[in-house]
């Protein structure tokens, strides 16, 4: 509304009311992850290093935190890399060339992103453990790259339909292929788009949880959301260090969100389901 | 030269060409299937090869003794499924959940879109951004900010504000439910909201305010009414997602406390065919289950896209080179 209202400090001062329980939830997670003990948001007890003890030593029966956090790092970056690759190189033959069954696909590919991919998983389980990928990273990473590409073509098109066709005809007509063009022309302009997507992608794949929780049995191939999950299942349960532990898995999220925050926000805004 | 020869030397000029034609249109489909191909195969893999088989495996009696060599038992699932005594109890469950996060998520969504979009933008956008955090975050790292929140008195702040001494949890594990599910979805509302509320021409609040309308009258009388395509698709879209997603409820509560107290369609399915208690698998039960949502899921993703203008967003490229 482009009218700022005249009683506009009430507006704000409801804002910053109903935006209490998020604020006061990330103040807990602070406080509790560096305190002895916490009652609400008051740390009572001395400040507490151990709750950081899990960064050098494995804590009960769980694999060391370096074996969680590198396959974390591993799927994440794959996944992002590979939503990137395949979904650009399809949304721009959906933008740029004419052929049969192309409404169809695109079509299907809108269907697919409305149509709600958690329903497939007994499905999805069982097909893993035909092809023999269960319990594996790669399962889960071909998985997860499928369930979120029907957002990444739908985005990237829209991101290939506003450039301006001039410069790739040029080049087509000066004989460079069709895959050139692709690669070292459409792809370095619509640069904006791929980072969008690339940073939402390594978001989703970072957070993500039933997957690796349903695909993947053994601990070794644990994902961060995994090991924090096992603290969380627990019946006896150290607070403070699971605050801890939250924060580590939490932390970079929190960097690539202040960063990424101008891409994400044109993402989340076209459609995420939730 | 005879006859038959000169028909026989045209047909063959005529020909030629033809055949380089051929060649040349087979080089053009095969470059958009080569750009296809990855996306294709996994998507047939993991969407469409997984739809017809939660319906196969729906009809067999899978289980984790007869992994193997599934049998073909026809609709006995169903007829399983339909006389299941907590049946009613898990789609009462099911309806409750998703009418009362619904109502959450779309009033907070429509009531922090109007909020900040009034007031100055700068504090607007920081609103904004603080309340994508839910839903940035780690599903696990939020869960565990909800457990340590709801925590039995003096830890948690909820039992020391409403004395509860309790946890929460336990106590009142619908309200925890809705609410943590609620403070995700909120901003999917919000930012749909919020991009129709600046795409209203400004003319329309300046005449509002000229004719000396209050705030709270734009909004009831230009900003809702301007509004209500977006309310239908936020709720249509938020309705089917939270008919089929189950990861908050897993995590906070697990369907209880207690007998399938917060236990909905999906998270039952979800159980009877993965949970992993081994020797107790009901895969096609679970299949015969999932596979009600797929339907569903397919019948409203269709008619999403019929309602919401399907054919101007496929419309022809702008542009290819003949």
């Amino acid at each position: 509304m482009p009218l700022l209202p005249p009683r506009w400090r009430l507006l704000v001062a409801a804002l910053a009311l109903l935006s209490l329980p998020i604020v006061a939830g990330v103040l807990w997670l602070l406080l509790t992850g560096w305190f002895d003990r916490v009652h609400g948001l008051l740390p009572v007890g001395g400040w507490s290093p151990g709750n950081w003890r899990f960064l050098w030593q494995p804590v009960g029966g769980r694999p060391p935190l370096r074996v969680p956090l590198v396959n974390s790092l591993v799927f994440a970056v794959v996944v992002a890399g590979l939503e990137v690759v395949v979904a650009s190189l399809a949304a721009y033959a959906i933008s740029r060339m004419s052929f049969p069954g192309r409404r169809a696909f695109l079509g299907l590919v809108l269907v697919l992103h409305a149509f709600p991919a958690v329903s497939l998983l007994i499905a999805i389980f069982y097909i893993l453990r035909l092809l023999g990928l269960f319990d594996t990273l790669v399962g889960v990473i071909l998985v997860k790259v499928a369930l979120e590409l029907p957002l990444g073509i739908w985005l990237m098109k829209g991101f290939f339909d506003y450039l301006s066709w001039e410069i790739e005809m040029a080049a087509l007509v000066d004989g460079m292929s069709r895959w050139g063009v692709f690669w070292r022309i459409a792809l370095p302009l619509v640069r904006p788009g791929l980072l969008a997507l690339g940073t939402f992608a390594l978001l989703s794949a970072w957070g993500e949880f039933i997957l690796p929780f349903t695909l993947i049995v053994s601990s070794q191939r644990w994902t961060m959301a995994m090991y924090m999950q096992s603290f969380l299942s627990e019946a006896f349960t150290d607070f403070g260090m699971m605050a801890a532990v939250g924060l580590t898995y939490a932390a970079p999220v929190l960097v690539l969100f202040v960063l990424g925050q101008r891409y994400l926000l044109s993402i989340y805004a076209g459609g995420v389901k939730g | 030269m005879a006859e038959s020869d000169r028909i026989a030397a045209q047909a063959e000029a005529e020909v030629a060409p033809a055949r380089v034609a051929a060649g040349a249109r087979v080089a053009r489909a095969a470059t958009p299937a080569l750009f296809l191909l990855p996306a294709g195969v996994l998507i047939a893999l993991f969407f469409l090869v997984p739809v017809a088989t939660t319906l196969y495996l729906s009809l067999t009696d899978i289980s984790t003794l007869t992994f193997r060599q599934p049998r073909w038992v026809g609709l006995a699932n169903y007829r399983d499924l339909l006389t299941d005594p907590f049946l009613p109890r898990i789609l009462l469950n099911t309806v409750r959940y998703v009418v009362l996060t619904l109502l959450f998520n779309v009033g907070m969504g429509l009531t922090l879109a109007v909020l900040t979009t009034a007031v100055r933008p700068g504090i607007g956008n920081q609103a904004r951004a603080l309340w994508l955090l839910p839903r940035i975050l780690p599903p696990v790292v939020y869960v565990l900010v909800w457990q340590g929140i709801s925590r039995e008195a003096p830890y948690g702040l909820l039992g020391i504000l409403t004395g509860s001494s309790r946890g929460w949890i336990t106590s009142h594990p619908w309200a925890t439910v809705v609410l943590a599910n609620g403070l995700v979805g909120a901003s999917f509302g919000m930012l749909i909201f919020t991009s129709a509320i600046r795409s209203i021409s400004p003319e329309l609040f300046y005449a509002a305010a000229v004719d000396g309308a209050t705030t709270w009258q734009t909004v009831r009388r230009v900003v809702l009414p301007l509004l209500r395509w977006p309310i239908l698709f936020v709720t249509a879209y938020q309705t089917l997602s939270l008919l089929t997603s189950f990861e908050y409820i897993l995590l906070l509560t697990d369907g209880g406390p207690g007998f399938y107290t917060t236990t909905v369609w999906s998270l039952h399915a979800y159980k009877l065919a993965l949970s992993n208690y081994y020797g107790n698998v009901q895969f096609g039960l679970g299949a015969a289950m999932a596979a009600v949502l797929v339907v569903v899921g397919v019948v409203v993703s269709v008619v999403y896209l019929r309602v919401f203008n399907f054919r101007q967003l496929v419309g022809e490229p702008r542009i290819e080179v003949s």
